[in-house]
């Protein structure tokens, strides 16, 4: 392009080589650089997302003192669920933002295919959730003694799969919000309904049976009862395979929903 | 002017938010190679009519051709450069992180990383933020965060600017250094360049006017023939002209 004689143009006219498509790794690349880059800058954000886990877990360690077998239970679903409500935060204020600034406007306006900005969204936060869940899962299973009959590994895929699930949901209900004061309270409103019926604090099968069947259409109930999994068999049971397989499902699911929510045309 | 090599080419295009019609059955053209001043009151529809140029509004109907496309074609998206009224950059990125990443949206791949660097080194230059590069966008002044969003709508020489209300909150001194860099990038780029403003001062310096009033263009013209249709002395009086003489003539119209 620079070797072009004929037009007096002195800079390279924007490239038409790179036609518009739905999806582009080189695009995804660049944003979840950026995104992560837009993290870089605020290192207290990093400092809560990847340490609060770790005190948690630290906590409810000592708080069940007496009791292992209980910090064992609780401890693993802990693991599924911190990444899920973190991404979740993260990825619903950062979309907010992105939508309130402008910058979303300017991004839909130029060659960039939906499906490159939530894909590198999921990239970025799905790196992030990887550190996150190392330490989290390093801590519990070498530093707190947490009981795992099955892989450390596994852990880390559902934990991996849970962060994805909360940044779809994020993603997705960012859509509905309209300040930041709303996107926080979809928090309550999204997560806190699963974690009281994922089976946290009841195995589901002791509720009514009404919520039960709830908790069964829930996909943290799949992320919760897949840690229990590992928790307690040492090979990959057919049981862990549909778990993680929903988690993933319901991800994906609500991914797709999420990119719906992104307009190139507004009102 | 011959219609068809129009840079910008609207026949009864109407524009509807929510109950009401915001862009009245326009029919213009804008020409290329030329700046055209978008001018008129705010709430007039400056807006909404360069976010249909730019294919990010919502219902609209009639006819919007660019650049020989119909108005929001996806093959348009790398070939229009587009300036928001509010500077939409990442306020925690630095200009140049900025520039980097739309940069990469245009032009992606690791075999273009050579081209991106110019462009964004030309593009942090032609605003006069290169002292700034590596500061945070948040940290910098209203008028400077506007410049690192037009710098963004510079990068890879488009071939048409839409830029909304670009000098507002700029002092005088780099008002006229960006019309000057707008005029240069018509001149030398031979860029289309759609700029709005509410200040009718600006009007002097584009090749072309388009008044605007409660969704209506009132006057299509040169800054020169306006002034002397209306026998006014500056593009303000002949604009305020227009709009009482459209005043009677509604008067006229409904005497009930």
């Amino acid at each position: 392009m620079t070797t072009s004689t004929q037009t007096p143009a002195p800079t390279p006219t924007r490239s038409s080589a790179h036609p518009p498509r739905a999806f582009s790794g080189a695009r995804t690349l660049a944003t979840a650089a950026r995104v992560l880059r837009q993290l870089r800058h605020d290192p207290r954000s990093i400092a809560l997302m990847i340490l609060v886990p770790c005190v948690m877990l630290f906590l409810l360690r000592y708080v069940f003192d007496a009791d292992a077998r209980t910090f064992d239970a609780i401890g693993a679903s802990l693991l599924g669920i911190f990444p899920l409500i973190t991404m979740f935060l993260v990825t619903s204020i950062a979309t907010l933002r992105e939508r309130t600034s402008g910058t979303l406007e300017r991004l839909l306006a130029l060659p960039l295919g939906k499906a490159d900005l939530i894909a590198g969204y999921a990239l970025a936060f799905g790196a992030l959730a990887v550190v996150q869940s190392l330490l989290a899962t390093g801590l519990a299973v070498w530093g707190l003694g947490l009981d795992v009959v099955g892989s450390p590994w596994l852990l880390l895929l559902v934990a991996l799969l849970d962060a994805l699930l909360g940044t779809a949901l994020g993603l997705f209900v960012s859509a509905f919000a309209s300040s930041e004061f709303q996107a926080v309270q979809f928090m309550p409103a999204v997560i806190f309904p699963q974690l009281l019926l994922c089976g946290l604090f009841t195995a589901r099968e002791n509720m009514h049976p009404v919520l039960e069947a709830f908790s069964n259409v829930l996909p943290m109930s799949y992320a919760v009862d897949g840690m229990s999994e590992v928790l307690r068999h040492s090979d990959v049971t057919g049981d862990f395979v549909r778990d993680i397989l929903i988690v993933a499902g319901c991800a994906i699911l609500v991914l797709g929903l999420g990119a719906a929510t992104l307009r190139r045309r507004t009102a | 002017m011959n219609k068809a090599e129009a840079a910008i080419r609207a026949h009864g295009l109407r524009v509807v938010r929510g109950e009401r019609t915001v862009l009245r059955d326009l029919d213009f053209a804008v020409p290329p190679g030329r700046i055209t001043g978008l001018l008129g009151p705010s709430g007039c529809g400056k807006s909404t009519l360069m976010r249909a140029v730019v294919g990010t509004q919502a219902k609209v109907t009639g006819t919007l051709d660019v650049l020989g496309r119909p108005a929001g074609d996806a093959t348009l998206r790398a070939r229009i450069g587009y300036v928001t009224q509010a500077p939409s950059v990442y306020d925690d990125l630095t200009v140049r992180q900025n520039l980097d990443y739309f940069a990469a949206v245009l032009d992606p791949g690791r075999s273009h990383r050579d081209a991106r660097e110019e462009t964004v080194h030309r593009a942090i230059a032609d605003v006069d933020l290169t002292p700034h590069a590596d500061a945070l966008a948040g940290r910098l002044s209203g008028g400077q965060r506007n410049r690192v969003s037009l710098a963004v709508a510079l990068l890879g020489a488009p071939e048409l600017l839409v830029l909304d209300e670009p000098t507002v909150g700029l002092d005088p001194v780099l008002r006229r250094d960006l019309w000057e860099l707008f005029h240069r990038i018509a001149a030398d780029r031979a860029a289309t360049l759609l700029v709005s403003s509410h200040v009718m001062d600006e009007a002097e310096r584009c090749h072309r006017l388009l008044l605007m009033r409660d969704g209506d263009i009132l006057a299509d013209d040169t800054p020169d023939a306006l002034r002397t249709r209306t026998g006014r002395e500056t593009v303000e009086d002949a604009f305020l002209h227009l709009v009482d003489e459209a005043n009677a003539h509604a008067l006229q119209e409904t005497p009930r």
